[in-house]
């Protein structure tokens, strides 16, 4: 594969010089910092005391007192350690589910088209215009006959539905990239079907795939309506453990602001060390 | 392909043709009530009931507003910082990341965030920068409960925007550029001529993601004002009339049967819109 040539990039001004260029790099990290703001406000409140917090004050240090208080739990509440187990085991079984059943209708999409493929493609998108609440009294009703309020199991049947539809969507225009002639050319060779996906296919399309896979953990991971609608019980998961630490008397602002890191931090940091790859992966084909 | 079929129809579709026929009867929560009620059909009067209902109209017209200022504006925003960042400058990987963000926050936190840290009258920054500047107080979250919402929407969604924006803009053919940039093309021109119409596609498949995500916000809602006047949308109103409270299920599938077909609308719509607006500017 050639790396394509790296652009330039966007000219907006006339003649581009110097100053222009080094303006509009400014710009840019002026609105970076302004958009980043309420985040890192959160970030440096988790690490005070809750007098310092409430006040929005600095005077008695940073810690990760705060921290500790969130990980510690109490008897009759959801505690971290069970919050993330079910929030790891739903966001991996569903996702791992999602793109085992997203890859080959995506390749019957995109690179072996079965007859009314526009068809199909069109239906999976459309069940994503399906607002949850339109389906959310038969699932719950239905969940509540089969014993499923409170499993882990409903939520991993959940969010493979509200990813499946992003998943086909997104795999099977990155597949489309993939040159026909290369396809061609080992299929004349004689390869299998198998080592097509692996050696020809999969090393083409890699990048998008993970792109979407990740966009199917971070939606998974910050699912709520579901996880409060039929998860009250014992198998809640990280945004309701958040919620938990809204407290109702008392400081409570770094504490939560603790918390909320805590969640968000695995997603972050898949983010952080995927961004380029997301990006590539939506140039390369989220439109064809 | 099967499998994946298979599965869509049976969590997607099954469930949504058993709200169609609740939506035709009276079914209620049976522990919720006083005197229990059989269930029954009851033919149309759910939907009729619908067009008496101010609340709804009201839900829908909150979900109008909500959805088109958050889809428009992030999309602005996104592709502003778009094409500040698709140019090297000093740190160009760092702002990226400060950026992008906000998008891998939980809608929950993001609300939270918003909520008690900026918007608070009692902790919130925002108050602190009002009267550094001698200005008076503002109740942002019950004053301006849908401004709000839309604010940690756009704060979450422009990001997304930006990084589809991004895509596009990486993805347009530099030989081309070059070729304009060697005809003595202006850059606005090359902007106007070449990099919008190449960004149209991008443009619309960032309205249409964002409108069926946007269009069913429920997080936010139920986080920040737990979906009073002015804030409650269509999704939010069916979940209050259902499983929050109501209990109705039957009216509240009517309620959701009517959502559908709104979000599909407002979906085409959105895409409308936005196509119409950029074919005009090919004309120009």
């Amino acid at each position: 594969m050639t790396e394509r040539k790296r652009r330039r990039g966007t000219r907006l001004s006339v003649g581009e010089s110097r100053v222009s260029m080094v303006a509009l790099g400014l710009a840019a990290w002026v609105v970076g910092a302004l958009w980043i703001f309420p985040f890192a406000w959160t970030v440096l409140t988790s690490f005070k005391t809750e007098q310092d917090a409430s006040a929005q004050t600095l005077h008695q240090g940073l810690s990760f007192g705060r921290y500790n208080d969130v990980s510690q739990s109490t008897q009759g509440t959801l505690s971290l350690g069970t919050a993330f187990t079910n929030s790891l085991i739903v966001v991996l079984v569903s996702t791992t589910i999602v793109m085992l059943l997203a890859l080959p209708a995506a390749y019957a999409l995109a690179i072996r088209p079965v007859p009314k493929w526009r068809d199909v493609l069109f239906f999976f998108i459309s069940t994503k215009f399906l607002p949850v609440v339109a389906s959310i009294f038969p699932i719950y009703v239905y969940a509540s006959k089969w014993n499923l309020i409170g499993t882990r199991t409903i939520l991993i049947v959940l969010y493979i539905a509200i990813n499946l539809p992003l998943a086909v969507w997104m795999t099977r225009s990155f597949f489309s990239e993939v040159p026909r002639e290369l396809i061609e050319a080992a299929e004349i060779d004689g390869t299998s079907l198998f080592n097509q996906l692996r050696s020809v296919i999969m090393p083409i399309a890699a990048p998008g795939i993970a792109a979407t896979a990740l966009l199917c953990v971070i939606f998974a991971w910050n699912e709520y309506f579901y996880a409060i609608q039929l998860n009250f019980a014992g198998a809640s998961t990280m945004p309701q453990w958040v919620i938990g630490n809204v407290s109702t008397r008392g400081n409570f602002l770094a504490k939560l602001s603790a918390a909320s890191m805590i969640a968000c931090l695995p997603v972050i940091l898949a983010g952080w060390a995927a961004q380029k790859r997301m990006i590539r992966g939506l140039s390369m084909g989220a439109l064809k | 392909m099967l499998p994946a079929l298979v599965f869509a129809v049976l969590v997607t579709q099954l469930p949504f043709l058993v709200s169609i026929y609740y939506s035709f009867t009276n079914l209620k929560d049976r522990t919720q009530s006083i005197i229990p009620e059989p269930t029954r059909f009851v033919g149309i009067d759910n939907y009729k009931a619908i067009f008496s209902d101010q609340f709804f109209r009201q839900a829908m017209w909150t979900s109008v507003q909500m959805t088109v200022y958050s889809v428009v504006l992030s999309l602005v925003f996104g592709t502003l910082f778009a094409l500040l960042l698709d140019r090297k400058f000093f740190g160009q990987g760092i702002v990226r990341t400060l950026l992008i963000t906000p998008f891998l926050l939980m809608p929950v936190v993001a609300a939270l965030i918003w909520k008690q840290q900026m918007f608070s009258s009692i902790f919130g920054i925002l108050d602190k920068v009002l009267n550094f500047f001698g200005l008076s107080s503002v109740a942002f979250i019950s004053d301006h409960p849908l401004a709000s919402i839309v604010t940690v929407l756009v704060w979450q969604w422009t990001p997304f925007m930006m990084l589809i924006m991004l895509a596009g803009l990486q993805s347009q053919p530099s030989d081309i550029l070059e070729a304009a940039g060697v005809d003595g093309a202006t850059p606005l021109g090359i902007f106007r001529q070449l990099t919008l119409p190449h960004l149209r596609r991008y443009l619309e498949l960032g309205a249409l993601l964002g409108s069926i995500y946007i269009v069913q916000a429920f997080d936010a809602i139920d986080v920040m004002t737990g979906g009073g006047p002015g804030s409650t949308n269509v999704p939010y109103y069916v979940y209050q009339e259902s499983l929050g409270g109501g209990f109705r299920y039957g009216a509240a599938s009517a309620y959701a049967i009517v959502v559908v077909i709104f979000s599909i609308i407002i979906a085409t719509f959105s895409l409308r819109v936005l196509s119409g607006l950029l074919k005009d500017e090919d004309r120009a």
